[in-house]
């Protein structure tokens, strides 16, 4: 069997400009050769090496530790436990602003979760800190663990995710229910998930007096410096942290845990440099989860299909110490037309780590839900589940009454279902079957993300040589970051990529604000397209107030920058290069700079989500049960696109996200001990690359002229949502058995009677 | 520090004969590389045999070097990720990669492309994109870069098998 071939990267329609080019990545050969200096790839002089050793319990209190014998073994320096552990000057116990967590960092003996640190043990070498955290050997005072609906605790959350309300209303629920001449109400439940990036956690830490360098992988430089130096009571501008390569985060390299400042802490104790990194099973606590949901949705809907009520309820868990709280029925705001609609929360604490956003957080998950839904409600009326989602298309923000900054969903439904072949589905499920009489089924399920804009600075410097410096503290954790700004920038300079040198990653730059929300390009681009400007601006000003240039007067007229050269732009035969303006005036260079963040007048009259719909064939053993997703189509609008390549592998990453929520990934928690009984990557599934079928992502074309000046949107996390839903009504199509708990297993097909 | 013992092994790194005093048993072949001889173009993700990440070729074969102790493997002729471009030309798979965007974090990356020398040199999958999957199913991307992977494997194996031809003619 051939590859299946793609669609083709379509060339951006803007001439002489880079962005919009499917540009391979700039740091590319580094990653080919393995010269990408990860954090765990330092090593300075006189390292140490640190391992936490973790809690085997859920809850209790750890009453003894065999320090001594850890110290006894060869080439163990220091164990730290909560008995020696030197003062933090803040509070772990108190959340630290704007949106950190408690965190676990030898405060005192209690054990409030699985693999929490109980202690540290620094030695000469990672064996001997190794065997000398096994040689601990602790002694607990049990309580019983709650790790379940049963044992939990249930309560009224003040917000969930990251300050939003738990509670959003529109219409009146019960009346629109009431009205409705078909009501459908189903249970769902997503389990608990872990980021799983393929780097763990690592940090190496040196420091110098009251400065210490941090190597770390970090989504967010400029809070986590102020975070840290809160915790160890020195300015800011002492916590330099490098992080030019993330190997992957997801949201889990977003937020401080206890762990990495537990190691920091330790070298600042020694003053020696010291490295630690957690070990993948000790990745299933400290550092944050996607916390299981039980959700409910009611439907209500008229005679003609359309919704008259979208009722959506979720019971969350967080950890029995903090909050962060999946805001999964919130997926139900922005996406579909009713009268009605109300997205509400419950929280439930149970003795984990607290979970944390992750890839997609609550859009994921309440997508899920949602999708299956809306799938479920379509076949009640007997509609096809794509005229059901037109049928319900939101023109304006359901909730708000809003219009979008744009919406092109009506092209991604329309380009998807024509690639994938959708008009030819038949509306009963169980009616496919291939050559190899395996069972057929296609689903769909739309995709949607929102556009946050985060504040981010930047500085450009335009060089003698005509070339440029530009520089913002973003980060790139796989998505392409060092790639799609230099794109950016090098427009906004009128050069070629290859004449600008990015510089990032590094802590001590301009704030590039957060790598998260999918709002990373759009919030560091921005700052870098306009501290281009002004770059060019600066050096306008200079050639237009010379009478020797032949730009001189011209500064009422303007100028154009484009490839290296500075043009009138009422005589584009009159200009002259970048080079020849800077050296006349004596200059090495020119500097601009920017501090952009989201105009608040045009963030309040418009919604701003990035769309998608993704269509799915799933495969089923009649006899086995055994689900293979053969082929999903996702076709995707999120405004203007700097790199197709790069962002066409964005949204293959999400889908396949998707597949894993659907088919692959959970957590289970032996409900005796509360201990995570798959902690490793051969146990907790996640896609391998047999597991992933013929993907094909198409770049819908969407103009934004609202969203931000530069028109970009967010991809990032856009591709897990829809795919869930679409895989899942898949295999309802092809079986007639719903499956509503994630992820859908052999045996809720082989235990069901629809499926005998 | 360590045991107060010192074993001494011999290997061919990266086509470098080098004699090596381990200074504990327990070390095994991905931290010898990473924590000793700071080769850490090689990575560690699981250190359980469960990722790839450490993937690293031994004698031609690929293993995942995190499960290999190192003091086992005297006299043995490892092939790192490092090892692999002759100077500034990178390794047709190398190069597939980039051309494919067979990468997101680059984290899996030297494991995948050690994988992907690996198999092609075992022969065995053939132009067939499920067989490359299935035999490349050892290397956990957790970005998703599978498709990317499968194509530049294809074309670095047809790239790799028409220098061959070349070569003989």
């Amino acid at each position: 069997m051939p590859l299946e071939t793609t669609s083709p990267l379509p060339q951006h329609r803007r001439h002489g400009s880079s962005a919009g080019q499917p540009l391979t990545r700039r740091d590319g050969v580094l990653k080919v050769t393995g010269r990408a200096t990860y954090a765990a790839d330092n090593h300075p002089d006189g390292i140490l090496y640190a391992v936490t050793a973790v809690s085997s319990i859920a809850r209790g209190r750890v009453t003894a530790l065999d320090v001594e014998a850890a110290k006894a073994h060869p080439g163990v320096v220091e164990v730290l436990t909560p008995a020696n552990r030197p003062p933090l000057a803040h509070d772990p116990d108190e959340k630290m602003p704007p949106f950190g967590f408690r965190v676990e960092v030898l405060q005192d003996d209690t054990v409030r979760y699985v693999n929490q640190p109980i202690a540290i043990v620094i030695a000469e070498t990672l064996e001997a800190a190794t065997e000398g955290a096994a040689l601990l050997n602790p002694v607990y005072e049990v309580e019983p663990a709650r790790t379940d609906l049963e044992s939990g605790k249930r309560f009224d959350p003040e917000g969930i995710g990251i300050g939003a309300p738990a509670r959003t209303a529109h219409g009146d629920i019960e009346a629109g229910l009431a009205a409705a001449v078909r009501v459908t109400e189903a249970d769902y439940v997503t389990p608990p998930q872990y980021h799983n990036a393929m780097e763990p956690h690592a940090v190496v830490a040196q420091w110098d007096g009251d400065r210490v360098t941090i190597d770390m992988p970090n989504q967010t430089l400029a809070l986590s410096c102020a975070s840290y130096a809160a915790y160890f009571g020195i300015p800011a501008e002492n916590v330099l942290i490098r992080s030019p390569f993330l190997g992957g985060g997801f949201g889990s390299k977003a937020i401080l845990n206890g762990p990495q400042i537990l190691a920091i802490l330790a070298a600042r104790m020694l003053n020696r440099p010291v490295k630690l990194a957690l070990t993948r099973a000790q990745m299933y606590g400290p550092v944050g989860h996607r916390g299981r949901t039980w959700q409910k949705l009611r439907l209500g809907v008229d005679e003609e299909g359309r919704l008259t009520a979208l009722h959506h309820q979720a019971l969350c868990t967080t950890s029995s110490f903090d909050e962060f709280l999946e805001p999964a029925a919130n997926a139900s705001l922005p996406l579909y037309a009713s009268p009605a609609i109300l997205a509400e929360h419950e929280g439930l604490r149970l003795d984990v780590g607290t979970p944390g956003p992750m890839r997609a957080p609550g859009l994921a998950s309440g997508s899920a839900a949602l999708e299956v839904a809306m799938d479920e409600a379509a076949e009640a009326c007997g509609m096809d589940p794509l005229d059901f989602r037109l049928a319900n298309y939101a023109e304006t923000e359901p909730v708000t009454g809003k219009p979008f900054s744009s919406k092109a969903l009506r092209e991604c439904y329309a380009e998807g279902a024509k690639r994938f072949g959708w008009s030819g589905r038949p509306l009963a499920p169980r009616t496919m079957r291939d050559e190899n009489g395996f069972l057929i089924g296609w689903g769909m399920g739309t995709a949607v993300f929102h556009c946050p804009h985060f504040p981010a600075e930047a500085r450009a410097t335009l060089r003698a040589d005509g070339t440029a410096l530009m520089e913002t503290a973003g980060a790139d954790m796989g998505q392409g970051a060092w790639t799609a700004l230099a794109q950016i920038a090098a427009e906004a300079l009128g050069l070629d990529p290859d004449q600008v040198e990015l510089h990032s990653g590094i802590s001590s730059l301009p704030d590039g604000g957060i790598a998260g929300g999918s709002g990373h390009t759009a919030s560091a681009g921005l700052a870098l397209h306009n501290a281009g400007e002004d770059a060019i601006a600066r050096l306008a000003e200079l050639a237009t107030n010379d009478p020797a240039s032949p730009l001189f007067g011209a500064g009422n007229i303007g100028v154009v920058a484009r490839s290296g050269r500075l043009h009138r732009r009422d005589d584009e035969s009159r200009g002259e290069s970048y080079a020849e303006i800077l050296a006349r005036a004596g200059r090495s260079d020119v500097v601009g700079t920017a501090k952009t963040a989201r105009d608040p007048a045009v963030a309040s009259a418009h919604a701003m989500y990035s769309h998608g719909a993704v269509f799915a064939e799933v495969k089923v053993d009649p006899d086995l049960g055994q689900i293979r997703v053969a082929r999903l189509v996702g076709a995707f609008a999120a405004g203007r696109i700097i790199n197709p390549r790069l962002v066409r592998s964005q949204y293959f990453g999400g889908m396949i996200w998707g597949a894993s929520f659907a088919l692959h990934e959970e957590a289970i928690a032996d409900r005796r001990t509360g201990r995570i009984m798959n902690a490793d990557l051969a146990e907790y599934h996640v896609p391998v690359n047999a597991d992933v079928p013929s993907l094909d992502a198409i770049l819908i074309p969407e103009d934004d002229p609202h969203v931000n000046p530069i028109g970009v949107k967010g991809v990032g996390e856009i591709g897990i949502t829809g795919t869930v839903g679409a895989i899942a009504n898949a295999v309802w199509h092809a079986t007639g058995v719903r499956v509503r708990r994630f992820p859908v297993r052999v045996e809720d097909l082989l235990i069901s009677r629809e499926f005998a | 520090m360590g045991y107060h013992m010192s074993l001494s092994i011999s290997l061919t790194i990266n086509g470098l004969k080098r004699e090596i005093a381990l200074d504990d048993p327990r070390v095994t072949l991905l931290d010898l590389l990473r924590e000793r001889l700071h080769l850490t173009g090689t990575k560690k993700g699981c250190d359980r045999g469960q990722c790839g990440a450490c993937t690293v070729l031994v004698d031609g074969r690929r293993i995942n070097s995190c499960l290999a102790l190192a003091a086992s493997l005297d006299g043995a002729e490892i092939t790192t990720i490092e090892g692999l471009a002759d100077g500034e030309d990178l390794h047709p798979v190398q190069a597939a990669f980039i051309a494919h965007d067979g990468f997101q974090c680059g984290y899996c990356t030297p494991g995948q492309i050690m994988s992907a020398v690996g198999l092609i040199s075992e022969g065995n999958a053939g132009d067939d994109p499920e067989r490359i999957r299935e035999l490349m199913s050892g290397n956990i991307c957790r970005c998703g870069a599978y498709q990317g992977i499968t194509e530049a494997v294809l074309e670095a194996q047809k790239d790799l098998a028409e220098r061959n031809r070349r070569d003989a003619a």
